[in-house]
């Protein structure tokens, strides 16, 4: 009884260090994961609840995040939230597409044109210095204050960081790889395939995630100058009747609806690259 | 006059002065169901290439006979580069003809491959994509990743062929690049300081590599270097280019495989980076003219 007791006098330190250790080495990992990107965000939550149960943050400058809580529960409840998010996205892809895939077209075809480039390059350059947001005004002349309008004002939106990334990612095509091609007998198709195009993947995916930012970033204004649903239509319409948790809710989906497109995009890349240095070096730690 | 002195002091020195040298033909083993492609003898007549006003090969002159092994040296800027990429029909002559076999190059429908200095494999594509790319058109055929799977096995890769470039190292690089090249079925290779970039034991490893193809595949190689030991070690003629000519022509007779310590070589070695270095060559034509 005796023997085991300073048996266990010994041990337990060493344990309890060795469990320390082990202890140190699970947090470690757990930072390495996806999981831990979300530290932060859950964090800033709780001090912003603690913070308005304290009133250190008046209710009618910021509402605590239980109530935004509330109320995305009443308006899920009534239908509303759902139905304005879908509406929402709808617009967002729907511009997302149509400009992004013109943007790619262009970028592609200037990439490998010398002609195309001259005769649409310079348009684009102009057009581009233009804020999109100064064209709202004459957009609402255009379509008025349709769903037209809000997809056509996002598309523009997108259309230049994908453009100028697809352009300038085709146009930066290693030299070296290309003559490697031509001296393989590869045909021009082949080639763009081959070479061309994998190339200048990593910029058209900088192109990709930069457009999606704006594509949001469009459409909260879009809809918030003229909508009659949506998440920015939500927003001004509970600014009118101060539902300040609406408001504070709709930014908050803003910026989930972000990081959700973002989180897709980045997927992507992650499975188009993965002969990518850089992307393997991610894959061997997780 | 001013070649008949040139010609003799070659002789003196025991180098063979140009086009002395029968071509050493070479039998393509019909039995074998992947025929080796077989060599191309090539003819380089009056060759000059200028950039602007910048002219860099003044006229070159030489006869490569079919299945040889030749090796050129030089100094830096002197053209060996711009030579090879006009033989591999990367680069148009300003003058002068390249014949395969007799035929202007461009038509001769021989294949007539280049290996860079770097190894230029596509980043995106496994190392067994990158050798399929040397199959070009018949990469689509039956058969063509075990095609592409025994040239990666001819340079000893054969385990890595699923794995990305990048994570191969210098020498492995290159030895994919030499695969990709041989699963074009080649009737010239040239190489263009393919080991100039590797450590000294990868390099003397790829040597042997290089020169067991050459042997296995017998296609004309025509490799450009540096280093006058690998010059001597890998060749069955060296030549010399300096000032946009060929200077010097020298046979290399000694058995293969041939070691790089061996007297005989360090001797042929020696009498190359004479020439090289010295100004007598020089001197004694100014003398005459
Ligand atoms: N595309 C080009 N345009 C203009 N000048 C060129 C071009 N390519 C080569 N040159 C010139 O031709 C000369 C020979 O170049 P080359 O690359 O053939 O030399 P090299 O013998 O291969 O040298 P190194 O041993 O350093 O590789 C150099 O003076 C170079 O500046
Ligand atoms: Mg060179």
């Amino acid at each position: 009884m005796s023997d085991s007791q300073i048996v266990l006098g010994r041990v337990l330190p060493l344990r309890s260090k060795a469990v320390g250790r082990r202890f140190g080495r699970t947090v470690k990992r757990f930072l390495t994961t996806d999981a831990a990107a979300w530290i932060v965000p859950v964090a800033l939550l709780l001090v912003w609840q603690v913070a308005s149960q304290l009133g250190l943050i008046p209710s009618n400058v910021l509402s605590a995040p239980s109530d935004v809580i509330d109320a995305a529960w009443r308006l899920t409840l009534n239908g509303e939230l759902l139905n304005n998010i879908a509406v929402s996205a709808g617009r967002a892809a729907a511009g997302f597409v149509i400009g992004g895939s013109l943007a790619f077209a262009f970028g592609l075809l200037n990439g490998v044109s010398r002609i195309g480039e001259k005769l649409t390059d310079t348009t684009f350059q102009m057009v581009r210095n233009i804020p999109n947001l100064a064209m709202v005004p004459l957009v609402i002349l255009w379509f008025g204050i349709e769903d037209s309008a809000r997809v056509f004002l996002v598309a523009l939106g997108v259309f230049f960081p994908i453009y100028i990334n697809t352009f300038h990612g085709i146009r930066t095509a290693d030299a070296h790889l290309v003559e490697m091609g031509r001296s393989y007998g590869m045909s021009n198709w082949e080639l763009f395939r081959r070479v061309i195009l994998p190339g200048a993947l990593p910029s058209i995916f900088v192109g990709l995630r930069y457009s999606l930012g704006i594509m949001w970033l469009t459409l909260i204004v879009a809809e918030t100058i003229a909508a009659n649903s949506g998440i920015g239509y939500m927003a001004m319409s509970a600014r009118e009747f101060m539902q300040l948790d609406v408001v504070v809710l709709s930014i908050l989906l803003y910026a989930l609806l972000g990081k959700l497109a973002d989180s897709v995009a980045r997927l992507l890349e992650r499975t188009t690259l993965q002969w990518h240095p850089a992307f393997q070096a991610r894959r061997k730690e997780t | 006059m001013v070649d008949d002195i040139l010609v003799r002091a070659l002789l003196e020195e025991g180098l063979h002065p140009l086009d002395d040298r029968e071509p050493a033909t070479r039998e393509p083993a019909a039995s074998e169901p992947d025929l080796p492609p077989g060599g191309v003898a090539i003819t380089i007549a009056g060759l000059t290439k200028s950039f602007g006003s910048n002219t860099v090969l003044h006229g070159i002159d030489l006869e490569v006979p079919a299945g040889q092994f030749l090796t050129v040296i030089g100094k830096s800027g002197c053209g060996k580069s711009t030579l090879l990429r006009i033989l591999a029909g990367l680069d148009q002559a300003t003058s002068g003809e390249v014949l395969f076999d007799g035929v202007p190059s461009g038509r001769s429908g021989h294949v007539a491959r280049l290996m860079f200095q770097e190894p230029r494999l596509l980043p995106w594509a496994r190392v067994i994509g990158n050798v399929e790319v040397g199959l070009g058109a018949r990469r689509t055929l039956p058969g063509a990743e075990d095609r592409a799977l025994a040239k990666l096995a001819a340079v000893g890769l054969e385990s890595r062929a699923t794995d990305w470039p990048s994570v191969l190292s210098g020498g492995q690089k290159q030895r994919v690049a030499l695969a990709r090249a041989l699963a074009s079925s080649p009737n010239f290779l040239a190489l263009d300081e393919p080991l100039g970039a590797l450590d000294a034991l990868t390099r003397i490893e790829m040597q042997g590599l290089v020169e067991q193809v050459w042997r296995e595949q017998g296609f004309t190689a025509v490799l450009v270097t540096h280093d006058v030991t690998e010059a001597i070690v890998l060749g069955d003629r060296v030549v010399l280019i300096e000032d946009g000519i060929i200077k010097l022509e020298l046979d290399i007779d000694l058995p293969r495989p041939r070691r790089r310590g061996a007297p005989e070589v360090a001797a042929l070695e020696e009498k190359v980076l004479r020439h090289l270095f010295s100004e007598g060559g020089y001197v004694e034509r100014r003398a005459v003219a």
